[in-house]
């Protein structure tokens, strides 16, 4: 439970990580939170020759509001999230999406940048930003682009990253009116993975769905949003039955991996039920 | 009659016998100066690393050091043949089996040890251990033990396959280790057989891990100039560890010293003598240097001492009314691919003939198969006495099982079978005299304190709703407390256990015990003891344990036998200086002996209460030479201690739990323990381990299991997968009790602290199954996670909405 | 060898200097370098919070922590938590609620706790149970933790009054 040796790079700012990561290729790899990647070291499945500690970067951390929307540095932690007056007013399924992460502890060190960057199906930001219809701001040696949580999430472990970019801010919509959100998740203890998960963001008019999107957390090799699903709800009066049929075509579209915490069968049934749950908790907090 | 103020002054002084009063371990534990293995640093100290087998079965065909040895900072890579030379690359195990120290030749489980890099610092070695390079042939593996005496199944142990016997009688297969049988197998066939009701049921208890939240590990340290060998372990036994150690190494157990420090927890864990230890006690040996060794958590589960693995089918006959006339049961025991299941020489299975629990069950067979598989050796008691986990779940599963089969409610289908209070000492059919009980007042308690009734007409209502609720019962009988010598013995050293007690000058005292506190709270519960006994404060009264160098011989601290085997000896030994401290006070009262009573921290002249001696008074002139005649100095006394019987704690429990059909999660809405182990010495730590173990009960039942996949391979060995729950999910524990003395110990007091374990696991899956006993099910395996519990909904049809 | 480090950081009010290799964990440098063996190893892969410290006031698990992370920062342990020969409110309140068993997991639990109490002075049990819940502990079910912490909440609450 030792890591292999490496050498510790802690940049001042981003620009010089992003020279480190130019320098160094695939032999480096960027610490956040580290509570991923160092655990990691130490089973020494992962062995990164070099470290760039995004630590000391303080232009990396800190929330604000801009317009319509929320600019969170990648660095800001889970407790950061929860402890924000701004978040909890403005986006408020990041609070409840961040206190089903980890544990305390975990949530001192965890960053919403590091859990997306890592490309985790496992990790609970990626169907969160997908529902929220989030980007993220990826600087590189190239300079700076913005892609949507869409367009950002490829595969396991693998996400529009380029080797020299950091993700260095993350930009939420702020709710619109009448909007309702929640994030069911099933694990089976604090500091677990989800079982099954699912994000919903849902704007009502009167009884007719007006708007909404659930995305999904480890139903498959990147968290994804069930697009049918979205579409069979549009515009419908919000009832049992457009619930059900959400659900059946959310639980239509899983391909979860077999685990401990279940077998596909109850994996997909799960994040049917976590869907049922959340688009209802979603319809109650958006009236 | 009211007491005086100044006896009950003087009584509260003492902070004796049945106080809360607060630990006086913790003073060191809340500065974070407690000393566990991992703080112990020597000079010179250097760092173990084990190399571990990626495979569960395969033969080693060549090991390389070259690379390892050639890094800087190691010192040494021993492996078996390293070892052989001394005779110590095997070991005996307390199981009658050998173990391989170091794998010779093959492995047999999934990280087993093969190699040991000994090196300058944890780093480094942790480095080295990866240099080493071993190359396997991988070989069939044996995961299910319903597979290992097939005729086709691969020979686990090539070493012992042409031995008729191993340990415990004769064997049948290679893998097989022994059969054990207990009761009347013909009469119990034959009640079976004309029984107006039979009821049969899988028993399963899954391989599990106490995982106490420090891992095993020691500093082993050898001085050649001296040839005196020390041990700092973690060890819940040091006095077995220290001859052990003899025997295996030739040194005289004079040279050897043993010393368990603080331990961060052992449940059982940390019994048996591990190769790990082994190894550093050779490598120190070797370089004449201290080494340290201590497991990670990964090592920790997947390799060192697990507990349960029995398979079991559980059947009893009864009358058309419920009351049982027959129980049977047979069990597949998977022990791994070595012996080294911690029982005494005469009970390869534990205590399992308990098994007849609270109940008047006139004819009972048991029968229990041991098997080799490729898996990890150990077989401990998990926070149990062992094998009374299983026996207790077998009944009192059964019991419920049976109460469905008759339609007679399980509170009642129990008083029905209940020993009576009028029967105790009642002798079961499997040879155990219970001391004494009081079953039935228990439970009226506690479906009082529980509103039984209101809760069925709640569960009737949900059930209604196709809503699921269970209500579990567990009316438990433990047996704890090894053990009568003529019973019970490790290795041949008898199970009694040890205390001597010394009384200085001016009244304080220092007593020391064979036994060795994990947590529980010794260092304060014997020193209440002694201080009732003697009159003496108990904050005065130091008390040690874990040297080997000073204590008295003892066989530690499992199967909660530290109250009823060493609290005895502790107030038997202080009775002992009670009487030479009457002889004194007789002396000096110019009375005699007879005319004294005593009275909590004095002897008074019966008729003269102004006439007195304190204790404090009497240790003074112990020392002095104003001594009756022929009397010599000195106040102290040792007591080994040979208990006449075990004893039997015993408690009634009541859990209810709410189920998510659509889930399977399980909430655990109240659980209501009241618990007996006879008199109390300290009702805030027994309490406390209660809490304790009822959350390792919450954790095994709902939870724990260490899964493998059919090559072996470990799936869940971190705590990622293990589970030990958190605060989050533990549920509010409440509880009661009774108090019924054991009539055979010194002060009436029987274990505790693994009541909760063995009768909690039972009556959360009684919840869990009642949960679902209105739609036929009787029977549901542990553990009970929301996967499992699901599957059952799904089974039954009931995991969908209605709109599906 | 991989290059070493100066680490410079603030120990329970101290200063101390730390030569290092990057891959050093924390909890390894107060254990083995600062003679701070309060902190405990208990599963090493960030479950079970016996090796709590306070980092810049934030409760982390030094298992999963760089010493050389830990420039300049202040770390608070359970050595640092008695002042002046009085101990702290949670310490008195772990041993006052019958908090503790074999002790092991206590340094974890107490740091975090003073955390806990820092951020929320007058905890419910929920609240408790929720952000201890990084914390495991295999004796005592909980519940006395949970009344400890109560406890320290009171009596300091009470002292601020």
């Amino acid at each position: 439970m030792i890591p292999r040796s490496f050498e510790y790079h802690a940049p001042q700012s981003v620009s010089e990580a992003i020279e480190l990561l130019q320098k160094y290729g695939d032999t480096a790899r960027l610490l956040a939170g580290g509570h991923s990647l160092i655990p990691m070291m130490k089973i020494r499945f992962a062995e990164p020759e070099h470290l760039v500690d995004l630590g000391k970067v303080a232009e990396l951390r800190g929330i604000r509001e801009q317009g319509k929307e929320l600019r969170i540095g990648a660095m800001t932690t889970e407790n950061d999230l929860i402890w924000s007056t701004l978040v909890q007013q403005k986006c408020p399924l990041l609070v409840e999406a961040a206190r089903l992460i980890g544990d305390p502890q975990v949530r001192y060190k965890g960053t919403l940048g590091g859990d997306i960057s890592h490309g985790d199906p496992g990790n609970d930001h990626p169907a969160i930003m997908l529902a929220l219809g989030a980007s993220f701001v990826l600087v590189g040696s190239n300079g700076e682009r913005v892609v949507a949580a869409d367009d950002f999430f490829v595969d396991t472990y693998v996400t529009a990253l380029e080797p020299d970019e950091v993700l260095t801010e993350i930009r939420v919509p702020v709710l619109a009116k009448n909007t309702g959100w929640c994030y069911a998740k099933l694990k089976r203890k604090i500091g677990d993975f989800a079982t099954a998960a699912a994000a919903v963001v849902l704007t009502m008019k009167g009884d007719t769905v007006k708007e909404v999107a659930i995305a999904l957390t480890n139903a498959g090799a990147t968290a994804f949003r069930a697009r049918e699903a979205e579409d069979s709800l549009r515009g419908k009066k919000f009832d049992d039955a457009a619930i059900a049929e959400a659900a059946r075509l959310v639980m239509s579209i899983c391909d979860p991996a077999e685990d401990l915490r279940g077998d596909v069968e109850y994996k997909t049934a799960m994040t049917g039920e976590m869907t049922r749950r959340a688009l209802r908790t979603a319809r109650d907090r958006a009236i | 009659m009211a007491a005086s103020p100044d006896l009950i002054e003087r009584e509260a002084a003492l902070q004796g016998l049945g106080v809360s009063r607060l630990r006086k371990e913790d003073a060191r534990f809340i500065r974070g100066q407690g000393t566990f293995i991992d703080d112990i640093k020597l000079p010179g100290m250097l760092f173990g690393a084990m190399v571990r087998s990626p495979y569960a079965h395969a033969r080693i065909k060549s090991i390389n050091k070259d690379k390892a040895l050639a890094m800087p900072g190691v010192t040494a890579v021993l492996v078996a043949d390293d070892l052989r030379p001394l005779g110590l690359h095997w070991m005996p195990t307390i199981g009658g089996d050998t173990q391989a120290v170091l794998a010779d030749e093959k492995v047999c489980f999934q990280m087993q040890e093969v190699a040991m890099v000994i090196a300058s610092d944890r780093y480094t070695a942790a480095d080295a251990a990866d240099m080493v390079e071993v190359e396997y042939e991988e070989l069939p593996a044996i995961v299910d033990p319903h597979k290992a005496m097939d005729d086709d199944a691969p020979i686990i142990r090539e070493d012992i396959a042409d031995k008729d016997e191993v340990s415990h009688g004769p064997r049948t297969h290679p893998n097989h280790i022994f059969t054990w049988e207990a009761g009347d197998k013909d009469a119990t066939d034959a009640v079976f057989d004309n029984a107006a009701v039979t009821v049969k049921e899988e028993i399963l208890n899954p391989r599990v891990h106490p995982c106490p939240i420090e891992t095993c590990g020691c500093v082993a340290s050898f001085d050649k100039v001296t040839g005196q060998l020390t041990v700092n372990v973690t060890s819940q036994v040091p006095h077995l560890f220290r001859t052990v150690l003899a025997m295996l190494s030739g040194i005289p157990e004079s040279k050897i010293r043993v010393i368990s420090g603080d331990i961060g927890g052992g449940f059982g864990n940390k019994v048996p003598i591990y190769p790990g230890y082994v190894i550093a006690v050779v490598a120190s040996i070797v370089t004449g240097l201290p080494i340290k060794w201590i497991e990670s958590r990964i090592e920790n589960i997947s390799t060192t001492g697990f507990a349960r693995d029995y398979h079991g089918i559980g059947e009893l006959a009864a009358d058309k009314d419920g009351r049982i006339k027959a129980l049977r049961f047979f069990a597949l025991a998977d022990h791994g691919a070595f012996n080294s299941h911690v029982s005494a020489t005469k009970l390869p299975a534990g205590l399992f003939s308990i098994c007849t629990g609270s109940y008047d069950i006139p004819t009972a067979y048991c029968r229990v198969d041991a098997v080799y598989t490729n898996k990890a050796p150990g077989g401990v008691a998990y926070r149990c006495s062992l094998r009374v986990t299983e026996a207790v779940y077998l009944i009192e599963r059964m019991i419920d099982i049976l109460a469905l089969k008759v339609g007679v409610d399980k509170a009642e289908i129990r008083r029905r079978n209940f020993i009576k209070e009028d029967m105790f000492p009642y002798n079961t059919s499997l040879g155990w005299t219970v001391d004494s009980g009081s079953y039935h007042n228990a439970l009226d308690k506690v479906l009082k304190a529980v509103d039984y009734e209101g809760l069925l007409k709640e569960q009737a209502e949900k059930r209604a709703n196709g809503e699921l609720m269970g209500i579990g019962i567990s009316t438990f009988t433990e047996i704890v407390g090894a053990g009568p010598t003529k019973v019970c013995d490790i290795l041949g050293i008898g199970l009694f256990d040890s205390c001597e007690i010394r009384v200085n000058p001016t009244g304080s005292a220092i007593a020391r015990f064979g036994t060795m506190s994990q947590g529980q709270g010794h260092a304060t519960t014997y020193a209440q003891i002694i201080a009732t006994e003697l009159g003496l404060p108990s904050d005065e009264i130091q008390i040690e344990e874990g040297d080997t160098d000073t204590a008295p011989y003892g066989a530690g601290t499992w199967g909660s036998r530290s109250t009823p085997v060493g609290g005895a000896a502790a107030a038997l030994a202080a009775r002992k200086i009670r009487a030479k401290a009457q002889k004194i006070a007789a002396h000096l009262l110019e009375v005699g002996e007879a005319d004294l009573e005593w009275e909590i921290d004095r002897f008074k002249v019966k008729g003269n209460p102004t006439q007195t001696k304190t204790m404090k008074e009497i240790a003074m002139v112990a020392h002095t030479g104003d001594l009756p005649e022929g009397m010599q100095q000195g106040l102290d006394a040792s007591e080994y201690y040979d208990p006449p019987n075990l004893t039997f704690p015993f408690g009634a429990y009541v859990c209810v739990v709410d189920i998510d059909r659509f889930t399977g999660e399980t909430k655990v809405r109240r659980f209501y323990a009241l618990d007996d182990c006879g008199t109390r010495i300290n009702p805030m730590i027994i309490e406390g381990q209660i809490h304790g173990g009822l959350t390792e009960a919450f954790a095994v039942a709902f939870g724990q299991e260490i899964p493998f996949d059919e090559n072996g391979n470990h799936l869940g060995n971190s705590l990622m997968d293990y589970f030990i729950p958190t605060s989050f999910e533990t549920p509010h524990w409440e509880t009661d009790e009774t108090v019924t003395p054991s009539p055979h110990h010194p002060i009436g007091a029987k274990g505790v602290a693994e009541s909760p374990h063995v009768g909690g696991i039972p009556c959360f899956s009684n919840a869990v199954v009642d949960a679902f006993a209105h739609l036929g099910v009787t029977h549901m395996d542990m553990p009970h996670s929301a996967y499992r519990v699901w599957q059952q909904c799904k089974a039954l049809g009931i995991d969908k909405h209605a709109d599906t | 060898m991989a290059n070493k480090h100066t680490v410079s950081f603030k120990l329970n009010g101290n200063d101390v200097d730390v030569v290092v290799e990057a891959r050093e964990l924390l909890i390894h440098t107060l254990r083995e370098r600062l003679a701070t063996t309060g902190p405990h190893i208990g599963c090493e892969t960030t479950h079970c919070g016996a090796c709590t410290v306070d980092l810049d006031g934030a409760s982390v698990k030094s298992c999963t922590v760089l010493t050389v992370q830990c420039q300049d920062a202040e770390v608070l342990t359970i050595e640092g938590l008695e002042q002046n020969g009085e101990l702290h409110a949670l310490q008195e309140g772990f041993t006052q609620e019958h908090g503790l068993q074999c002790g092991y997991c206590t340094p974890g639990m107490i740091t975090r706790a003073y955390r806990l109490l820092q951020e929320n002075p007058n905890p419910s049990e929920e609240d408790i149970r929720y952000w201890m819940a990084g914390n495991l502990c295999r004796c005592t079910g909980y519940q006395n933790i949970v009344k400890a912490v109560q406890f320290a909440a009171e009596k300091l609450s009470s002292a601020q009054a």
